[in-house]
C-alpha cells in the first residue's frame, strides 16, 4: 500500500491572510483520508490545491511521487462543496457529457445503477432534490473510474436519511479499494467513514492519526451526561465539566467514584448518562471551545 | 473531438431546450421584418422622387422650371452608376442630367416615372431632350432591411448567447466543474463558437426561407456568397462575445459591456437606415463595428448582386476582427 499524494509545506496566502500555513501529510492508496476542521480552517483551500484547482503559493502537491500533471486529471474524480451543472439536461445526459472527456470511463448504466439515479435519469439536473444532487455529482466524479476520489463536504446539507444513504454508498466505493480524500465537519461522518483524519484550526493540522487512536491519545476518560435536576457543581467540584442548556457533562476517569461523590451529595441520578467521547468531543478539545475545570 | 462534439451538443441542446431564448432568437427578427413589411408597404410619403446631375453647370437648353415643380424630392447625384441604379431599384424615379446636352432616365416598370416625364414635358422640357429607359425591380424598405435585421439578430446572439452564457456558467460554478477535467479551454471555447455558429446560421437560414415565401424578397446576389458573408460575420461577432465574456465574473456587468458594445451598433452600422447623409466622423466610428461591414457586405450582395470579390474588403476587416477577438479572448480567458 503506497503513498498516492503527498503534500508538502503547502501555503496559501491571500491578501491578508494566511488561509493555510504549511501542511504536510501523506495518503495511502486504498484509504479514506478526512480532513476535518471548522468553518475557515483553511480544509476546502487545502483540498483545492491537492486537486490542482487552486495554486499553492508555496509547497507541493505530488500524486505517485510526481508533480501534478494533465495526467493527474484522468485518474481523479473530484466532487465539489457547491457546484451547477448545464441547463436543461437531463441525469443521464449529463453523465453522458463528462463521460466524453476521459480515455478511461465507466458506463452510464453502471453509475446510474451504483449512484441510485434511475428513477429520475431523464429528469432535468435542475429538478433533482439536494441527495438526488448529491449522488449526481458523486456519478460525475466516479464518471472516469477513478484513483482518487476528492469529496468535499459531500452531505452537508442533506436531511439524516439522505446523509446515511450516502455514507453506505461511499462505503461502496471504499470497497473497491479506491483512495478517498473526505473533507466534512460532520464527526460522525469522519468517524464512520475515515481510515485516517487530519484536524485543521487556522490554516494548520493541530491533530493527525486514525480516529480511534487519537481518541485514545486525547482521552483517558468518559463522559457522565447529567440532567441540571436543580444540580449545580459547587466551586470545589473536582472533576472537568460542561454546562449545557439542559445537563452537565463531566469528564472522569473513575466513574465509581464520580457517581458516589453524587450520591453522597444528594444529587439525583435521574437520566444519567455515560458515554465514551466522541471525535467531536476531541474537535471541540482541540479547536477551542471553553472548557470550564472545576478548581 | 470527442469531448468537443459532446460539448457541442449539450449546448445546442440547452439552446433548443430553452423555449423563451429560441422564441426570442426567432420570433424578435420575424416581428421586425413583418411590422416593417406592412408599415412601409402603402403609397410612399413622398410623392416623387428625383435624382438630379449637372446642377451646377446647366446646360442653355436644360429644363429649369422643372426644378420649381411643387411635392417632388429633387436629390443631388455625383455618381452616375449609382443614380441609374438607384433609378432601377426604384429607389429614384427619374434621374435628371441637367448637364450638356440634357439627358433624363426613367424605369419603365415604374409609374411615378411616366408621370414625371410628363410634368418635365409639361414645364417647358426641349421636346428633343434625350430619354433612356431602364429596367428593374423595386427594392423596398424592407429588402433593403433584410440584411441589417438579419446581421442584428446575429450579434444579439452572438453576443449575448456566448458572452453571457459563458459569465454565467463562470458565476454558476460550471467552468469550475469543466477545469477539473481534461477539457483544454481552447476546446471548451471552440465548442461554444461552432455551437453558437451552427444554430444561429440555422436560424439565419430559416428565418430567411420563411420570410420569403411571403416577402418574396429582392436577391440580385448569390446566396451561397450571402451565406459565406454571414458565417464570417458570425465568427466575427461571436469571437467579440468570447473576447467580452474572457474573465468577467458578473453577469451585470457583462450585460453592461455587452450593450456598450451592441447599442452602438445597432444605431450606428446601418441597420434601419443608411448612413450616407450623417457626419464624416460617426461614419468613420461605425467602419470600426463588426456588424459595419458585414451589413454593408451582404446589402452589396442582396441589392447590388455583388460577389465575393466585390466584398473582400468587408471580408478581410471581419475576419482580422475575429482574429483579434480570439487572440484577445483566449489571452484573457479564465475558468473561475
Amino acid at each position: 500500500m503506497g503513498v498516492v499524494l503527498q503534500v508538502e509545506n503547502l501555503v496559501k496566502v491571500y491578501p491578508g491572510v494566511k488561509a493555510v500555513d504549511g501542511i504536510s501529510l501523506s495518503i495511502d492508496e486504498g484509504t479514506c483520508f478526512g480532513l476535518l476542521g471548522p468553518n475557515g480552517a483553511g480544509k476546502t483551500t487545502t483540498v483545492e490545491m491537492m486537486e490542482g484547482l487552486t495554486p499553492a503559493t508555496s509547497g507541493e502537491v505530488r500524486y505517485r511521487g510526481r508533480r501534478l500533471d494533465r495526467a493527474f486529471k484522468n485518474e481523479v474524480g473530484i466532487q465539489f462543496q457547491a457546484t451547477a451543472l448545464q441547463d436543461y439536461l437531463t441525469t443521464r445526459e449529463v453523465l453522458e457529457l463528462f463521460g466524453q472527456f476521459y480515455p478511461r470511463r465507466v458506463a452510464v448504466d453502471e453509475l446510474i445503477e451504483m449512484c441510485s439515479l434511475g428513477e429520475f435519469q431523464h429528469q432535468d439536473n435542475r429538478k433533482l432534490s439536494g441527495g438526488q444532487r448529491q449522488r449526481l455529482f458523486l456519478a460525475l466524479a466516479l464518471v472516469n473510474d477513478p484513483y482518487v476520489l476528492f469529496l468535499d463536504e459531500p452531505t452537508t446539507g442533506l436531511d439524516p436519511q439522505a446523509r446515511r444513504n450516502f455514507w453506505a454508498l461511499i462505503e461502496r466505493i471504499k470497497s473497491q479499494h479506491k483512495t478517498i480524500v473526505l473533507t466534512t465537519h460532520y464527526m460522525d461522518e469522519a468517524y464512520r467513514l475515515c481510515d485516517e483524519i487530519a484536524i485543521m484550526d487556522h490554516g494548520r493540522i493541530i491533530a493527525q492519526g486514525q480516529p480511534q487512536r487519537l481518541l485514545h491519545q486525547y482521552f483517558d476518560n468518559v463522559w457522565l451526561e447529567l440532567p441540571k435536576n436543580g444540580f449545580a457543581p459547587a466551586e470545589s467540584f473536582p472533576w472537568k465539566f460542561l454546562e449545557s442548556r439542559e445537563a452537565f457533562e463531566i469528564q472522569t476517569t473513575d466513574v465509581t467514584g464520580t457517581i458516589r461523590y453524587l450520591i453522597d451529595h444528594g444529587v439525583s441520578l435521574a437520566g444519567l448518562r455515560v458515554r465514551t467521547p466522541t471525535l467531536e468531543d476531541l474537535f471541540l478539545e482541540l479547536t477551542g471551545r471553553e472548557l470550564r475545570a472545576g478548581a | 473531438m470527442r469531448s468537443f462534439w459532446a460539448l457541442v451538443v449539450a449546448r445546442n441542446r440547452e439552446f433548443i431546450r430553452d423555449k423563451g431564448t429560441l422564441g426570442w432568437n426567432l420570433g424578435f427578427p420575424l416581428v421586425v421584418i413583418f411590422g416593417v413589411a406592412i408599415i412601409f408597404a402603402g403609397p410612399d410619403r413622398e410623392l416623387y422622387k428625383v435624382g438630379l446631375m449637372g446642377r451646377e453647370a446647366p446646360a442653355a437648353s436644360a429644363p429649369l422650371q422643372f426644378l420649381d415643380t411643387r411635392f417632388v424630392g429633387f436629390v443631388p447625384i455625383d455618381n452616375l452608376e449609382d443614380g441609374l441604379d438607384k433609378v432601377r431599384h426604384h429607389r429614384l424615379d427619374m434621374l435628371l442630367d441637367l448637364g450638356d446636352p440634357p439627358r433624363y432616365w426613367i424605369n419603365e416598370s415604374n409609374q411615378n416615372g411616366y408621370l414625371l416625364e410628363r410634368m418635365l414635358m409639361g414645364a417647358g422640357a426641349h421636346p428633343a431632350i434625350a430619354k433612356e429607359l431602364l429596367q428593374g425591380r423595386e427594392v423596398r424598405y424592407v429588402d433593403w432591411l433584410l440584411p441589417g435585421v438579419l446581421a442584428m439578430n446575429m450579434m444579439f446572439s452572438c453576443l449575448f448567447g456566448v458572452g453571457y452564457v459563458i459569465v454565467r456558467y463562470r458565476k454558476s460554478g460550471i467552468l469550475r466543474r469543466f477545469k477539473v477535467t481534461p477539457v483544454s479551454a481552447l476546446q471548451f471555447i471552440s465548442a461554444q463558437v461552432v455551437s453558437r455558429m451552427i444554430l444561429i446560421m440555422l436560424t439565419v437560414a430559416l428565418l430567411y426561407a420563411g420570410t420569403d415565401l411571403v416577402l418574396d424578397y429582392f436577391v440580385l446576389g448569390s446566396l451561397l456568397d450571402l451565406f459565406i458573408v454571414f458565417t464570417v460575420g458570425g465568427l466575427c461577432l461571436t469571437a467579440m462575445g468570447l473576447a467580452v465574456a474572457a474573465r468577467t465574473h458578473s453577469e451585470e456587468l457583462a450585460g453592461g459591456l455587452l450593450n456598450l458594445f451592441s447599442w452602438p451598433m445597432m444605431f450606428l452600422s446601418g441597420v434601419w437606415f443608411s448612413l450616407e447623409g450623417a457626419d464624416p466622423w460617426i461614419r468613420r466610428a461605425a467602419q470600426v463595428l463588426p456588424l459595419t461591414p458585414l451589413i454593408d457586405a451582404s446589402r452589396k450582395i442582396m441589392i447590388d448582386g455583388a460577389g465575393l470579390l466585390s466584398v473582400l474588403p468587408e471580408l478581410a476587416t471581419l475576419a482580422g476582427m475575429t482574429v483579434l477577438f480570439l487572440g484577445l479572448g483566449a489571452y484573457l480567458f479564465r475558468w473561475e
